[in-house]
């Protein structure tokens, strides 16, 4: 008996069920027997869930207490110290639990226990019938009739036009919540000002880095000098800027044409904001001399001029170009040569004109 | 005191409660809803309570919710931290980062709600998952559901929004970083990409305005569509009425259980203070999010394991498994000068486009197939629908690897094996992962058929060993009662749908399509016993085991 | 010779010079730093100390490491490593290694206090290099607030903001920080074992390294306020609890309140 060779498609429209075999389904015998529960035929044992039932309302009320307990006799004071905080979070959340989960299974178990379990049927009924489908078709036929929509068209017309045009002021208010990006992702704080080359300096207290305190398989987290005394953007400028700084044996780094100049003695500065999705890349290994990003694990590297070799970031870090000045202090010799961070749409057009 | 009906002046309700809903019917008028929801007949199974569980927690999320706004200001402004947790005394952080460490510190019970809040949420959206899961597996999105299907996927998608952003309020490191990486994508949608970052953060990232907006947006416009969508889930779910399981009694046109008052109310009612107290345990036990670990945000540190929260690490781990380059071939590309970041687009959008279109379309797509354009009020268990089934774990899985890949520096490090290979492995699994899972999925669930067929037609394996005269050890089985039988063979078992020509004689191509997925679908089936062949089980013996439905177990 | 003083005369011949000459105060600030850090410690070592060290090292660490730890292809020269560098790997157990793998591992020390102190005296006195350092510098005591500042710029991306560790590339890890010693904090701190960076005391000045320490003793020791930390491990730690814990405990509810009461 195989089942293609039963499976006529000439039903109704719908799926070739056992239909045409009726007589070799099982019928359905209904809703089985009810069966009595203890508390049913055992009046001790109703009274016994009865008991049961008042006592979990009553750990409810136990459980109102602790929390009521805990809230007013525990007082966090000023410098409330942490095993305080624990103790009373721990006694207000066993307070309320209590106090919720003995009303909720107070009344479950009153409802399993006591309250009738007989199991009903109760037709279901259409969604909706057919003489108030043909009056609604009727209503809505009226109506659009009524509006006299179709005999005018201008209406309708006008209409439709004014209906698409009038959501554009809420997209064009829309347009003053930021301000235009123009070319800011382009720059950072690195630029010189006014001749001036920025030092780099420690994050997070700011003071400049000379190029001896940078021995070999060290790294710094670095900031531009000057970033810790701006009073307005001080963040947006910082989510640029940081730069991660290492040292490592000169003889392993290989500058491309160009950039021999942009490291100092094995010292060499990159951008810490991955160019993936911009996490911080922060984790250097100063053996394997791999950059590590901990968001998605893009791995850059050092040897090779952070060149992506693992993950999901396809740009290297862009490289800030240092030198040391007259006091031994490490500087950058110019802005960043690309604009730094996750890719966007104008990024290349900014790169070329930064380098032209 | 009278009824408010006239037609029977005489009817005086019995308790008090019974009066005063007399008293407030007379006054709004809403008896024929009382006469309408008052015994509504809810069927009964664990499996039904995920929606409630949803439900509850959203209840929750509100009341705890609410408590903290009290509390939080939502400004970026800096400001040095006094309160009382030492490790960050004097730290200069946003007012936003000081009011949540306050609410964790200096308010009483405001460490509590905030945990409540956090794992209410988490709870949230699982429960919607597991409720959307219990729904697909069931068949429950068949005629009529489909809209609701469509509403309750829109609920899943808002409820991950109000996560979200939530996440990001306190504006401590980790969902800074959060924050970041959100940015990292949207600069990278081609065209406007940058503009979109620019007005959402009100500048450069990341600015002073994000907190603030994020705020509004997750106290008042998402809760505020949640409730929509919540009003109308509920709506027509009693326009609806519930589904049930198949079995004894139970049929498209009816529905079986208990009615609503008592048995219903009170066992849903006191479910909710279940839900509240089992979130309760979890809040005064366990720590969630803590922001005080964290630090400020900062754009220059990060921690590791920095993840988002579960429901959109899906994301997040397909993020991690694209790779970037090809060898040396960048998949971030430059054309036209400009830049097509296909490294960042394609997973952050590819796989959660196709899970939620799959997800939104599969109502339509398989009713396409089947043809099958009846109502169905009766459940498929999910054995006797084994290509859905095998659909929907497969689905599944490829969730499952993308949310896997979220946490893999966590299982390098946990299970101490190289964070690299894991990244391997789950890029491998992505594809693979998937097939294997429907292939099992199917084969599972027809084994199970078998077993069922084979139970009904044989009865239980009572493990009783008895020896007949002539030697023989046989296995007695015991029967089934017509009720165990009939929840065992009382299911439909579609068939393949050939092509039918259309009205002009023709089979379209589409058509021809179409049968081709209803092959796929309905080619492996395992037939439900029928009367004749239990007749038949019984004539050879109980020894017969295996032999009459051999030939009809798996046709091909 | 001709071409020698042209050259001397070329523009850059003054910026090279200048170059020298910073490279070669920078190299002698750096041993004089070195220098103070190794003065800066209490701990002395007799020439016994020194004698039975080289004893122990011929015998444990040389395979490696080479004869007057000059190293080999198996192990660095452990020249200039200083007696820090000693002390806390063997301190911890990674020294000597048990078998070749991504990362030295910490285990059960191999060698007790005194052979410790006698191996460091040894390779201490090999070349100048960090030195064990004073009890007071690691005892905590130090301001918690900006310790942990430098914690999450300095270590937090590898070792968790609340030092659980974290995964680095081809199995190596960043350690959880829970139970280590102060002073084999500010050992790793000054060395750099392994692929961990070095942070010198002119990256991160020694109070501030007592501030980290003072930090990381205090979140070990108050816990979370919140209850169990789960780890500390962030939000795959607390999805996980919430799909397993809560969710089995909603669902073990859910099975009760639809079973039937005999």
């Amino acid at each position: 008996m195989g089942n293609h060779s039963d499976g006529s498609p000439n039903h109704s429209g719908t799926v070739a069920t056992a239909g045409q075999n009726e007589v070799e389904k099982f019928q359905d015998p209904g809703i089985p027997p009810h069966r009595l529960r203890l508390a049913d035929t055992d009046p001790k044992a109703a009274k016994r869930a009865e008991r049961q039932v008042a006592l979990l309302f009553g750990i409810s009320v136990v459980g109102t207490l602790i929390f009521l307990v805990a809230y007013f006799a525990i007082d966090l004071g000023d410098d409330s110290s942490i095993a305080t905080i624990r103790l009373q979070n721990a006694l207000l959340g066993v307070g309320t639990a209590f106090a919720m989960l003995g009303i909720g299974t107070g009344i479950v178990h009153w409802a399993k226990a006591l309250m009738p379990d007989h199991e009903v049927s109760e037709e279901r009924h259409a969604i909706r019938h057919e003489e108030d489908r043909q009056a609604a078709v009727r209503i809505v036929d009226d109506i659009v009739e009524e509006t006299g929509i179709k005999r005018r068209p201008l209406i309708r017309n006008t209409l439709l036009g004014a209906v698409a045009l009038a959501p554009l002021p809420a997209v064009a208010i829309f347009g003053d919540l930021g301000p235009r990006p123009d070319d800011k992702l382009a720059h950072t704080m690195w630029a010189p000002q006014d001749g001036k080359l920025k030092r780099l300096a420690r994050d997070p207290d700011g003071t400049p880095i000379k190029a001896s305190d940078v021995t070999i398989g060290s790294a710094f987290h670095v900031i531009p000098e000057g970033l810790n005394e701006l009073h307005e953007g001080k963040l947006n400028e910082k989510a640029k800027a940081v730069v991660l700084l290492m040292r490592l044996d000169p003889a392993s780094l290989n500058p491309s044409p160009g950039r021999e100049e942009w490291g100092y003695n094995g010292i060499v500065a990159y951008s810490k904001i991955c160019t993936h999705v911009g996490c911080p890349v922060a984790l250097y290994e100063q053996q394997t001399h791999h950059l590590l990003c901990p968001c998605h694990q893009s791995t850059f590297d050092l040897t090779q001029e952070c060149k992506v070799i693992f993950g999901p970031a396809s740009r290297p870090l862009p490289q800030l170009p240092i030198a040391v000045d007259d006091e031994g202090y490490l500087v950058a010799t110019s802005d960043f040569h690309e604009p730094v961070g996750p890719s966007y749409w104008e990024r290349d057009s900014h790169e070329r004109s930064i380098n032209s | 005191m009278s009824a408010a009906s006239t037609a029977e002046p005489a009817f005086v309700a019995k308790t008090k409660t019974g009066r005063f809903t007399d008293f407030v019917d007379s006054r709004v008028g809403g008896s024929g809803i009382l006469r309408e929801f008052g015994r509504k007949v809810f069927p009964d199974h664990w499996s039904f309570m995920f929606g409630e569980v949803a439900l509850y927690s959203f209840v929750i999320l509100l009341l705890s919710g609410t408590f903290l706004t009290f509390f939080f200001d939502p400004s970026m402004a800096e400001t040095h931290y006094d309160g009382s947790y030492v490790p960050l005394k004097g730290v200069e952080m946003s007012v936003a980062y000081n009011s949540s460490l306050n609410i964790s510190f200096d308010v009483r019970g405001g460490l509590f709600m905030r945990q409540v809040h956090h794992w209410a949420a988490l709870l949230f959206v699982a429960s919607i998952a597991v409720h959307m899961l219990r729904v697909f597996f069931t068949g429950a999105f068949r005629r009529p559901r489909e809209m609701n299907w469509v509403v309750g996927s829109v609920l899943l998608i808002l409820a991950m929004a109000a996560g979200f952003t939530g996440y990001s309020l306190p504006d401590d490191l980790l969902s800074g970083n959060g924050l970041r990486i959100i940015d990292g994508v949207i600069k990278s949608i081609p065209v406007i990409g940058t503009y979109i970052s620019f007005f959402l953060f009100g500048g450069e990232f990341p600015g002073t305005a994000i907190i603030s907006r994020l705020y509004m947006l997750h106290i008042l416009l998402v809760p505020a569509l949640i409730l929509l969508m919540i009003v109308l889930h509920l709506f027509m779910v009693v326009v609806h009425k519930h589904t049930q399981y198949p079995g004894p009694g139970r049929n498209d046109n009816n529905v079986v259980g208990y009615p609503l008052g008592p048995v219903y109310a009170a066992k849903a009612g006191g479910f909710f203070f279940i839900v509240f107290g089992v979130l309760a345990l979890m809040a005064a036990f366990f720590t969630i999010n803590p922001i005080w670990n964290y630090g400020p945000y900062d754009p220059s540190p990060v921690s590791a394991g920095t993840q988002p929260d579960w429901y959109i690490g899906f994301v997040d781990g397909a993020l991690r498994l694209m790779p970037g380059t090809f060898g040396d071939w960048h998949v971030e590309q430059v054309w036209f000068g400009h830049v097509f970041t296909f490294n960042v687009l394609l997973p952050a959008l590819v796989p959660a486009g196709i899970l939620f279109t799959v997800m939104f379309a599969y109502p339509w797509i398989e009713r396409w197939i089947t043809k099958d354009d009846r109502e169905h009020h009766v459940l498929d268990r999910p054995r006797n629908a084994p290509t859905r089934t095998g659909i929907g774990v497969a689905g599944f899985i490829w969730y499952c690897v993308m949310w896997a890949a979220a946490g893999s520096d966590l299982i390098a490090t946990h299970f101490h094996v190289s964070l690299n290979d894991v990244t391997y492995w789950l890029r491998a699994l992505f594809f693979v992962g998937p097939i294997i899972g429907f292939i099992v999925a199917k084969r599972v669930a027809l084994a199970l058929q078998r077993k069922d067929r084979e139970i009904a037609l044989h009865g239980r394996e009572t493990g009783r060993i008895v020896r007949l005269p002539h030697g023989e050890f046989i296995e007695v089985h015991a029967p089934l009662d017509e009720y165990k039988r009939y929840k065992l063979v009382g299911f439909e078992s579609p068939q393949v749908l050939p092509a039918v020509p259309n009205e002009h004689g023709v089979v379209t191509r589409k058509e021809k399509r179409r049968a081709a997925l209803s092959k796929w679908f309905f080619e492996d089936r395992v037939a439900p016993a029928t009367p004749a062949e239990l007749e038949a089980a019984h004539g050879h013996g109980h020894a017969a085991v295996e032999a009459p439905e051999e030939s009809k177990s798996l046709s091909h | 010779m001709k071409a020698l003083s042209q050259k001397r005369r070329h523009p850059l011949a003054a910026i090279a010079l200048l170059l020298m000459g910073l490279l070669l105060t920078g190299g002698l600030y750096a041993v004089a730093t070195t220098v103070n850090e190794a003065k800066a410690s209490t701990t002395t070592y007799s020439a016994n100390d020194t004698e039975e060290g080289g004893k122990l090292f011929a015998a444990n660490c040389a395979t490696c490491h080479g004869m007057g730890a000059s190293g080999t292809a198996d192990g660095p020269s452990l020249v200039g490593v200083g007696a820090a560098a000693v002390d806390f790997q063997v301190g911890t157990g990674r020294m000597p290694m048990q078998m070749n793998g991504p990362q030295a591992l910490k285990k059960p020390a191999q060698f007790n206090d005194e052979q410790t102190h006698q191996l460091s005296a040894y390779v201490a006195s090999l070349g100048a290099g960090p030195a064990i350092p004073e009890e007071e510098l690691v005892n905590g005591g130090g301001d918690a607030a900006a310790g942990g500042e430098l914690f999450r710029t300095n270590c937090a991306m590898c070792h968790n903001a609340a030092a659980a560790g974290g995964a680095l590339t081809r199995g190596k890890f960043a350690p959880a920080l829970a139970d280590v010693s102060g002073k084999h904090i500010y050992e790793a701190m000054v060395t750099g074992p392994q692929n961990m960076p070095v942070f010198s005391d002119s990256n991160i000045t020694p109070e501030g390294k007592k501030d980290i320490i003072t930090f990381l003793k205090q979140i070990e020791s108050t816990g979370s306020p919140g209850g169990a930390d789960l780890g500390s491990l962030g939000p795959v730690a607390e999805g996980l609890f919430v799909w397993v814990a809560g969710l089995g405990v909603i669902i073990a509810f859910t099975i009760w309140l639809t079973s039937r009461t005999s």
